[in-house]
């Protein structure tokens, strides 16, 4: 075990120790995983995964996939985004996907339009007042009801012994009894035209990048996201450096909120409706696509980009079973063995780290 | 207490009156009566749960006392968390290292006290990662520990690299009183030279210190002074150079009790 000598003021550092970047292992992964769909596509059909093989059109790749793979991740990569933090501060988030149906639900009470071809909106939450208010009024509305479910998880987290797990539990089970209390069950539908753009086209992608991209930056460059690691990490020696860690943790599941919030607004923007059951699951996609990043869901390692392409992989899988043609309940099969496989990878390194050391 | 030493108020850096906690029911400090002068090294000695890091857990806010009084620097204080007992000029070595596994060198060197820019973002202001770097390489040399690459995170260190980085931190910063718990209880002979080397530094800074150790060879090297604890209860306060080995073992064991602190052992 101790093989290496220390002498004074030669502490003796092997290089051979550093691990190689965990992204980099995931970006293997990901191109692995292309390149099998390219070439199982070729072998049974004939056709290219990756590649255009149309002759009407002219472009190298086929970017109508890749377009298609990148939007269907790009709503529970928001979310994701957030999960990601939760999970590298050692805690979990089980609400996220109801605190979207939730979310929606609401907003969409307050984005819908007077008439509907003439008539009045046969789907109305809310009397006159509340129709064809500007879009910022759903936008502050979804942020602050993704707020609020936030700050209950980071205070149930921070200030009570009950794990994580559970408190997010509760607030999954009891945000999704919300959507379906607050219109009967009922779907709520016809949007103003300022918040169906909201969601329209490939903007969602363009938030998802966005948001990644600040996050990554929150996360490596402030004292935030220091802090973040530090409690996952090793949340005693957080406390005794004298971080506010149950302040750190309200904020870290208050944001993780706020971003399920965000792709609540995305996804009912962009599917001009809002349901009791949207985002069912969506918590477990957004925890598959973290752990698949190289997050460990011990804490304290992984990264916004580790996030991104693990939702990469995510897509591409999906997207990757529809072009081979596979039944949809293979897709689910397949999908749970997928997060269980990178929750034993992850647990294998941590093994391995723990035995270094 | 002896009228020899020249014993002025001013003194003092650290008092405790009565200083207690219980946990419950268990007694883990009980009644602790303890002086630390300007510049002085003491080192505390006793079996494993006797209550050594129990004391320092008072003192350095980490927990909160059941009773007594904490006087340092000349005022009554009550911290509310290591984080307030550091700013007022305590640092601490925990025996279980307080450094987060993932991060680097300098990230556990200024952990909970970060350099940082555009202060106006609040939580979300920027890290001074150069600063940082800097001021960690500098303060490395000052204390004479060597680490090659100190971006690296500190899972991938030995135990003695780590003790050394949490060493490093306490003595970097301008603190008013030092104290170490075990810190060479899990090394080797060479990285425990090193951190005597560091405490040796301390000594000729001129800065206080409180060293809980269980070895005799260091403390005897090292110190002025030689708290024993038993059972929770402070039994004995020895001038170093007035006893020996056989004798400080004794007041660990049981086998002695000073007469000062025999009432109380007895209460
Ligand atoms: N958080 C705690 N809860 C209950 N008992 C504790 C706690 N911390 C320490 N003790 C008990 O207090 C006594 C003193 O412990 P400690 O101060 O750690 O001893 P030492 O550092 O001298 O080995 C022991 O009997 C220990 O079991
Ligand atoms: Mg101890």
């Amino acid at each position: 075990m101790s093989d290496s000598a220390h002498g004074i003021g030669g502490l003796k550092y092997d290089p051979k120790k550093k691990a190689r970047p965990q992204e980099l292992n995931v970006f293997i992964a990901l191109a692995i995983i292309v390149v099998a769909f390219e070439g199982l596509g070729r072998i049974l059909y004939g056709d290219s995964f990756l590649f255009n093989t149309r002759d009407n059109v002219d472009a190298i790749f086929n970017w109508a996939r890749l377009n298609i793979i990148i939007l269907q991740v790009s709503i529970v990569g928001i979310i994701a985004l957030g999960v990601t933090q939760v999970i590298i501060s050692g805690g979990i988030d089980l609400s996220s996907g109801s605190i979207v149906g939730a979310t929606a639900m609401i907003v969409m009470s307050f984005a819908q339009t007077e008439l509907v071809n003439g008539n009045p909106n046969p789907k109305a939450i809310f009397g006159p007042w509340a129709m064809d208010l500007p879009v910022i009024v759903p936008i502050v509305v979804g942020l602050c009801c993704g707020l609020a479910a936030g700050l209950i998880n980071g205070a149930l987290v921070a200030y009570t012994r009950i794990p994580p797990f559970i408190a997010t539990l509760g607030m999954m089970v009891s945000a999704r009894g919300l959507s379906k209390w607050w219109s009967n069950g009922n779907p709520i539908s016809f949007p103003t035209e300022s918040y169906a753009a909201l969601g329209r086209g490939m903007w969602p992608v363009v938030y998802f990048i966005g948001l990644a991209i600040l996050f990554h930056l929150i996360l490596r460059f402030t004292v935030y996201g220091k802090h973040t690691y530090a409690i996952g990490s090793n949340e005693d020696a957080a406390r005794m450096s004298g971080i506010n860690v149950a302040r750190q943790k309200v904020l870290i599941y208050a944001i993780a909120g706020m971003l399920a919030a965000i792709a609540a607004i995305v996804l009912s923007s962009k599917n001009l409706t809002a349901q009791a059951g949207m985002g069912v699951m969506y918590e477990l996609d957004a925890i598959a696509m973290t752990v698949i990043g190289g997050v460990s869901l011990a804490g304290g390692r992984g990264s916004i980009i580790g996030t991104v392409l693990g939702a990469l992989i995510f897509g591409v899988i999906i997207s990757g079973f529809t072009f081979l043609k596979l039944d949809a309940y293979y897709q689910e099969m397949v999908k749970g063995a997928i997060i269980v496989g990178a929750v034993v990878l992850d647990q294998w390194r941590q093994s391995r780290s723990s035995m270094r050391s | 207490m002896s009228g020899i030493e020249l014993q002025d108020m001013d003194d003092i850096v650290l008092e405790t009156r009565d200083l207690t906690k219980h946990y419950g029911g268990v007694h883990a400090l009980e009644g602790a009566n303890f002086i630390l002068h300007k510049g002085e090294h003491v080192a505390i000695m006793g079996d494993n749960g006797a209550g050594k890091s129990t004391f320092v857990r008072q003192i350095t806010g980490v927990e909160q006392r059941t009773r007594g009084d904490i006087i340092f620097d000349g005022k009554s204080v009550h911290f509310s968390g290591p984080l307030a007992a550091r700013e007022a000029g305590i640092e601490a070595v925990f025996q279980n290292l307080a450094l987060a596994d993932h991060l680097d060198v300098p990230d556990n060197l200024f952990l909970g006290r970060e350099k940082t820019m555009w202060n106006w973002l609040g939580p979300f202001r920027r890290l001074d990662y150069k600063g940082m770097r800097d001021d960690t390489i500098a303060a490395l040399e000052k204390t004479g520990v060597k680490i090659p690459n100190i971006r690296n995170t500190i899972q991938n260190m030995s135990g003695g690299q780590r003790q050394c980085v949490a060493i490093a931190r306490t003595a970097s910063f301008h603190s008013k009183l030092t104290i170490m718990d075990e810190p060479t209880a899990a090394l080797g002979v060479q990285e425990t030279a090193q951190v005597e080397t560091i405490v040796r530094t301390l000594k000729d800074a001129g800065e206080p210190l409180i060293l809980i150790s269980h070895n005799m060879r260091q403390v005897m090297d090292l110190v002025d002074r030689i708290i024993v604890f038993r059972r929770g209860r402070i039994v004995a306060n020895l001038n170093r150079h007035e006893t020996d080995g056989q004798d400080v073992v004794a007041y660990i064991t049981g086998a002695k009790t000073q007469p000062e602190y025999e009432m109380e052992g007895a209460a």
